[in-house]
C-alpha cells in the first residue's frame, strides 16, 4: 500500500482508526469516568469529519473495485456530517445509569455502520457494494436493541435483522442474475454488457427490491414503523437519515452508471414505487400518535420525494437528491433532536404530550416547527428550495404529472406536520411539559440543525457546488 | 441597497427588533414605527415613480436589481416595478399600517402576534416587487404560512378548522401554481442553457401553444385560488370569519389581491394565446363567483360571513374583469383591487371594533347603534356605500370601469356574463343597505348597549387612514388610472397583437 492508496482511502481507514480508538479507550480508560469516552469520540468524528473535505485525488483500488471521486466524497461527507449530530445528540441518554455501561460499544458499532456506507458509496464492483451494505446494517441490528431490557427494542431488533437478512437475499439473487448473465460484478464492465435481455432485467428488478427494503420504500416498507418505534431514538434518528441517505446515494450511482441502458425501465419502476411512497407513507402518518412512529412515517414519504431527483438520470436531479439528503439531514436531526431532548427530560413520545408545549419550553418549540416546516418545505428555510430543485430535476424530463402528484402530496404532509405545530402553539393542556434546560450537547446539536435548516438553503453556493460535482447518465 | 428591496428589509428588522424586546408593551409601538416606516417609504416610491415616468422613463419595470442566486438553473432575485405593482405596494402598507392600530389591543401573545403579522406581510410585500418566478413563488408561500398560526392562535369560532382548511386550500392553490411554474421555466427558451424565470425575458418568447393548454390552467387556477375563484372559495368565509381583526383585513384586504395580482402578471401576461382560447371556462366560473358571492352574503347573519361572501364577489370581478384582456376592463380589475383592498379592510377593522364592544357579530342581536357609537357608524355607512358603488366613492370607479370594459366585446356571450355580473350591484346594495338598517337604524334592542364607548384614538387612526384612501380614489381616480394605464400596455400590447378586435 502507498500513501496515495490512504489518501483514496482516507474516510473508511480514519473510520476504522477511530473505531479502534475508542476501543481502546474503554480498554484502558478509567471505568468511573465512562462519559469522557462520548467526548473522546464526538472529537474524533468531528475531526474525520473535517478531514474529509481537505482535497484529495479521485482514484481507482484493488483493481476498480474501489472508486473514489469528487461525487462520492461530498456523500460521504455529508453522512460523516449526519452520523456527527447523531453523536452529539446521543450524549445525554448515554449518561443514563443504565446505558453507562456501553458508552464504547454504542460509539464502536455507530462508526462500523458508518464504514460499511462509505465503503458501499465506494464500491466499483458489486462485491464491495455487497460487503458494505451488509457492515452497515448487521451492527444497526444490535444498536435497535440496545435497550435489551425493553421488549419493544429486542422486537425492533430482530425485526431488522431478519428483514435485512431478506431483503439482503433478494439482492444477492438478483446479482447472481446479472452475473450468470454479463459474467462481471465490475461497475463498468456489467453497464456496457447489459442490454434489454429478459432475465438481465428481471436481476434488476430483485436488485431493486432489495434496495427498496433498505431505503423503505412501499410495498417493501412494512418492517420501519415497528423498527423506528422499538429503537432508542438516537437510532431511529440514525436509521431513518443517515442509513437511508446511504442507501439513496448508492441506488443513485448504480442506476446512473451500471444501468443507464434499461434507463425507460427502471423510470418506470421509480415512476410507480415513488407515487407508492408518497402517499401511503403520508396517509399512514397522519393516524399516528407516537412521534417516533409519525416520524417513522415522514421518512417513508420523504424517500418518495427523494426518487423524484433519481427519475431523471440528469445531473440537476442528481445535485437535487444530494442536496436533497443534506437538507433532510438537518431538518430530520432537528426534528428528533426535539424528540430526543423531551422523551430524555419526561419520557413522553406522544403528539398529546405536546399540548401547550410553547408555552413552556418555546424554544424547543419553535426549532421543532421550523424542522416540521423544513420537511413540508414551506419557505424560507431548506426545505423549500430542496424540494423546489428535487420536482424541477423531475419536471426537467418532463415527469409533469408525477410532480403535480408530489406536490399534492406535500399538501398532505403539511396537514399532519400542522397537527403537531397545533399541539404545539394551540392546543391547551391541564399539564403541560414542564420548562426545562436540556445540557450543552442537545443545545449545540439543536443549534448546528438550525443553521443548517436556515442557511443551506439561502447560501446557493452550497447547491452550486454540489451540483458540479454531479453528473446524469 | 436598493429602494426596493428595503420593503423586505424593513419588515425583517422590525420583526427582529421585536424579538428582542424584553418589555411586551412595546411591541406594537415598535411595530407601528416600522410599519408607518413602510407607509412613508410606499409614499417616496409612488413620488420617485410618477417622478421617473414624468421625466421620461418608458421602461417596462423601474428600479429593477438583479442579483443572480442559483447560477445553474439561472435564479435571480429580481426586483422591479411598474405602475401596477407599485399601486400594489402602496395598498398592502395602508392595510397593514391599519391593521397593527386595529389589532393595538391584542393580549395573549402579543409578541407572536405582531411577528407573524409583520412576516405575513413580508411575504406580501416581497410577492410584489418580485419579477422572478422564484422568488415570486418562494414569498408568496411565505405569506401563507403564517395565517395558520395567527387564525389558529388569536382566531374566534371554528379557529382551527378555518386555519386548516385555508391553509391547505392556498397550499393546494400553490401546489398547481409550482407545477405551472415548472412548466413555464422549461418552455422560457428554446436554448435549454438560457432558460429562465424572469418574467420580463419570458414575456418576450412565445411559449408553445400545447405547453401553453396545459400550464396556463394549472396557474390561473392556482392564483384563482387565493383570489377566491369559484368553486375554490370555500375557505374564504370560513377563514376569514375566523380570524382575528388584523388578519381578516390583510388577508381579505391584500392576500386575495395575490391571486388577482398574480393572475393577471403571470397566467395571462406570459401565456396569452390559451388565456385568450379557455377564457370562457373562466370567465363563466368567475361570473357565478361574483354573483353567488353576492347572494350568499344575503343569506349570512355573522358580519364577518356577510363580508366574507361580498369578498368572494367583489374578487370574482377582479378575475372576471383580468379574462376580459382588454385596456378597460383590465384597468378596472386593477383599480378594483385596489378600492376593494381598501375598502374589506375598512369593514374587517370596523367589524373588529363593533365585536369588541358587543361581542357578538350576529346583526340581529344588534340595532339603533348610530346613536351610541355615531364616529364607527357613520365610518360603517361610508364602507357599505363604497361597497356598492357609490359614486365618489372607489368603489364606483372600479365597477364602472370594469363593466364598461367588459361590454366593449362586440360578442354575444360576453354581453350576457356582463349583464349577468352587472346584476351584482343590486344584490349588493341589498345586503349592504339591509346590514345598515338592522345594525344602525331603529330602536336600540338591547339596553347592555346603551354605554358602549365610541371609537378611541388608536381605532381613529386606524379608519380615518383606510377612509381617507376610498375617497381620494373615488374623487380623483385619474392619476391612478393613468399610473396604471401606461403600464399595462405591454400587456395589451401582447394581447392585441394575438387578436385584434
Amino acid at each position: 500500500m502507498s500513501s496515495g492508496t490512504f489518501l483514496i482511502m482516507r474516510h473508511e481507514l480514519l473510520l476504522i482508526a477511530a473505531a479502534l480508538l475508542v476501543l481502546i479507550a474503554e480498554i484502558f480508560g478509567n471505568p468511573e469516568k465512562k462519559s469522557r469516552i462520548s467526548l473522546f469520540s464526538i472529537i474524533l468524528m468531528g475531526i474525520i469529519t473535517a478531514v474529509g473535505f481537505l482535497p484529495s485525488p479521485a482514484g481507482e483500488l484493488f483493481g476498480g473495485m474501489y472508486v473514489s471521486s469528487g461525487t462520492r466524497l461530498i456523500m460521504k461527507n455529508i453522512l460523516n456530517i449526519g452520523a456527527l449530530l447523531v453523536f452529539i445528540q446521543s450524549v445525554t441518554w448515554l449518561n443514563k445509569k443504565e446505558n453507562s455501561s456501553k458508552v464504547s460499544e454504542y460509539f464502536i458499532l455507530l462508526i462500523s455502520t458508518l464504514v460499511g456506507m462509505n465503503l458501499m458509496i465506494s464500491a466499483g464492483h458489486f462485491l464491495i457494494f455487497y460487503i458494505g451494505i451488509e457492515l452497515a446494517t448487521i451492527p444497526i441490528a444490535a444498536l435497535a436493541a440496545f435497550d435489551r431490557y425493553k421488549n419493544k427494542s429486542a422486537e425492533a431488533g430482530i425485526k431488522l435483522i431478519l428483514s435485512s437478512a431478506l431483503s439482503s437475499g433478494v439482492l444477492l439473487y438478483g446479482l447472481s442474475m446479472i452475473y450468470g448473465t454479463t459474467g462481471s460484478m465490475y461497475f463498468n464492465e456489467v453497464s456496457g454488457l447489459f442490454h434489454n435481455n429478459n432475465l438481465q432485467i428481471l436481476g434488476f428488478i430483485f436488485f431493486f427490491a432489495g434496495m427498496a427494503f433498505k431505503i423503505s420504500i412501499v410495498p417493501f416498507h412494512l418492517w420501519t414503523a415497528d423498527v423506528y418505534e422499538g429503537a432508542p431514538v438516537n437510532i431511529t434518528s440514525y436509521l431513518s437519515v443517515i442509513s437511508k441517505g446511504a442507501a439513496v446515494f448508492i441506488l443513485m450511482i448504480i442506476l446512473f452508471t451500471v444501468f443507464p441502458v434499461i434507463v425507460a425501465t427502471w423510470q418506470k419502476t421509480i415512476f410507480v414505487t415513488s407515487i407508492l411512497t408518497m402517499t401511503i407513507g403520508n396517509l399512514f402518518a397522519i393516524r399516528q400518535q407516537n412521534l417516533k412512529r409519525f416520524l417513522a412515517f415522514s421518512s417513508i414519504s420523504q424517500a418518495g420525494y427523494i426518487f423524484l431527483g433519481l427519475i431523471g438520470g440528469n445531473q440537476l436531479g442528481m445535485a437535487s437528491v444530494i442536496y436533497y439528503v443534506l437538507v433532510y439531514i438537518f431538518s430530520n436531526l432537528g426534528a428528533f433532536g426535539v424528540v430526543i431532548a423531551i422523551s430524555n427530560a419526561t419520557g413522553k413520545e406522544n403528539i398529546d404530550d405536546y399540548n401547550g408545549l410553547y408555552h413552556t419550553n418555546p424554544k424547543l418549540s419553535l426549532i421543532m416547527t421550523l424542522a416540521l416546516f423544513s420537511l413540508a418545505g414551506i419557505p424560507p428555510v431548506a426545505g423549500f428550495f430542496g424540494k423546489f430543485f428535487l420536482f424541477t430535476g423531475a419536471a426537467q424530463k418532463g415527469f409533469y404529472l408525477l410532480v403535480l402528484i408530489a406536490v399534492l402530496n406535500t399538501i398532505i404532509s403539511l396537514f399532519y406536520y400542522l397537527l403537531v405545530v397545533k399541539a404545539m402553539f394551540i392546543n391547551k393542556s391541564e399539564n403541560p411539559i414542564a420548562a426545562f434546560k436540556s445540557d450543552f450537547y442537545t443545545r449545540f446539536a439543536l443549534g448546528i440543525c438550525v443553521a443548517g435548516i436556515v442557511i443551506t438553503g439561502f447560501a446557493s453556493i452550497i447547491f452550486e457546488a454540489i451540483r458540479n460535482l454531479s453528473f446524469g447518465i | 441597497m436598493d429602494i426596493l428591496s428595503l420593503f423586505v428589509v424593513i419588515p425583517v428588522l422590525t420583526i427582529t427588533a421585536i424579538l428582542l424586546l424584553k418589555d411586551t408593551r412595546q411591541v406594537r409601538v415598535v411595530s407601528a414605527f416600522g410599519m408607518g416606516l413602510q407607509l412613508l417609504m410606499a409614499g417616496t416610491l409612488v413620488f420617485l415613480y410618477l417622478s421617473a415616468r414624468h421625466a421620461g422613463n418608458s421602461d417596462e419595470m423601474l428600479f429593477v436589481k438583479d442579483y443572480l442566486w442559483f447560477k445553474s438553473l439561472n435564479i435571480h432575485y429580481s426586483v422591479g416595478v411598474d405602475g401596477i405593482s407599485v399601486a400594489m405596494i402602496a395598498l398592502t402598507s395602508l392595510v397593514v399600517f391599519a391593521g397593527i392600530f386595529a389589532s393595538w389591543e391584542v393580549e395573549f401573545l402579543r409578541k407572536e402576534f405582531f411577528v407573524s403579522l409583520i412576516l405575513l406581510a413580508t411575504g406580501v410585500f416581497g410577492f410584489f416587487i418580485s419579477i422572478d418566478l422564484f422568488t415570486m413563488f418562494l414569498f408568496y408561500e411565505l405569506a401563507v404560512i403564517p395565517m395558520y398560526l395567527l387564525i389558529g392562535i388569536w382566531g374566534t369560532g371554528p379557529k382551527e378548522y378555518s386555519a386548516m382548511k385555508l391553509t391547505l386550500m392556498l397550499m393546494g392553490g400553490s401546489a398547481l401554481l409550482l407545477v405551472g411554474l415548472l412548466g413555464i421555466y422549461f418552455n422560457s427558451s428554446p436554448d435549454a442553457n438560457r432558460l429562465t424565470f424572469n418574467i420580463l425575458e419570458i414575456s418576450k418568447v412565445v411559449i408553445p401553444l400545447p405547453a401553453q393548454r396545459i400550464f396556463f390552467p394549472l396557474t390561473f387556477v392556482g392564483f384563482g385560488v387565493l383570489g377566491a375563484l369559484f368553486p375554490f372559495h370555500t375557505w374564504s368565509p370560513d377563514g376569514h370569519a375566523s380570524a382575528p381583526t388584523a388578519v381578516s383585513m390583510l388577508h381579505a384586504g391584500v392576500l386575495m389581491k395575490l391571486g388577482g395580482y398574480g393572475a393577471f402578471r403571470v397566467a395571462i401576461f406570459l401565456m396569452p394565446e390559451a388565456a385568450h382560447e379557455l377564457s370562457w371556462i373562466f370567465i363563466i366560473l368567475t361570473s357565478i363567483s361574483v354573483v353567488y358571492g353576492a347572494f350568499g352574503a344575503i343569506a349570512q347573519k355573522d358580519l364577518k360571513y356577510i363580508n366574507a361572501y361580498s369578498s368572494v364577489s367583489h374578487c370574482g370581478l377582479v378575475l372576471f374583469a383580468v379574462l376580459m384582456m382588454n385596456q378597460t376592463a383590465m384597468n378596472g380589475a386593477i383599480i378594483q383591487m385596489i378600492s376593494h383592498g381598501l375598502m374589506t379592510a375598512l369593514f374587517f377593522a370596523l367589524i373588529g371594533m363593533l365585536y369588541g364592544r358587543t361581542h357578538t357579530r350576529i346583526i340581529y342581536e344588534m340595532g339603533g347603534l348610530m346613536k351610541i357609537i355615531p364616529f364607527l357608524g357613520v365610518c360603517y355607512v361610508i364602507a357599505g356605500l363604497a361597497s356598492l358603488g357609490l359614486p365618489g366613492l372607489s368603489g364606483f370607479v372600479a365597477e364602472a370601469t370594469i363593466f364598461v370594459g367588459a361590454f366593449q366585446h362586440p360578442e354575444l356571450f360576453y354581453r350576457i356574463v356582463t349583464i349577468l355580473a352587472v346584476s351584482s350591484i343590486v344584490i349588493t346594495a341589498v345586503y349592504v343597505l339591509r346590514v345598515i338598517a338592522i345594525l344602525l337604524l331603529g330602536p336600540t334592542t338591547n339596553e347592555h348597549f346603551e354605554h358602549l364607548p365610541d371609537a378611541r384614538w388608536f381605532e381613529k387612526i386606524s379608519v380615518v387612514t383606510l377612509i381617507g384612501s376610498v375617497a381620494a380614489i373615488g374623487l380623483a381616480p385619474f392619476w391612478l388610472s393613468s399610473m396604471i394605464g401606461t403600464s399595462l400596455h405591454p400587456i395589451i400590447d401582447k394581447i392585441i397583437a394575438l387578436n385584434p378586435f
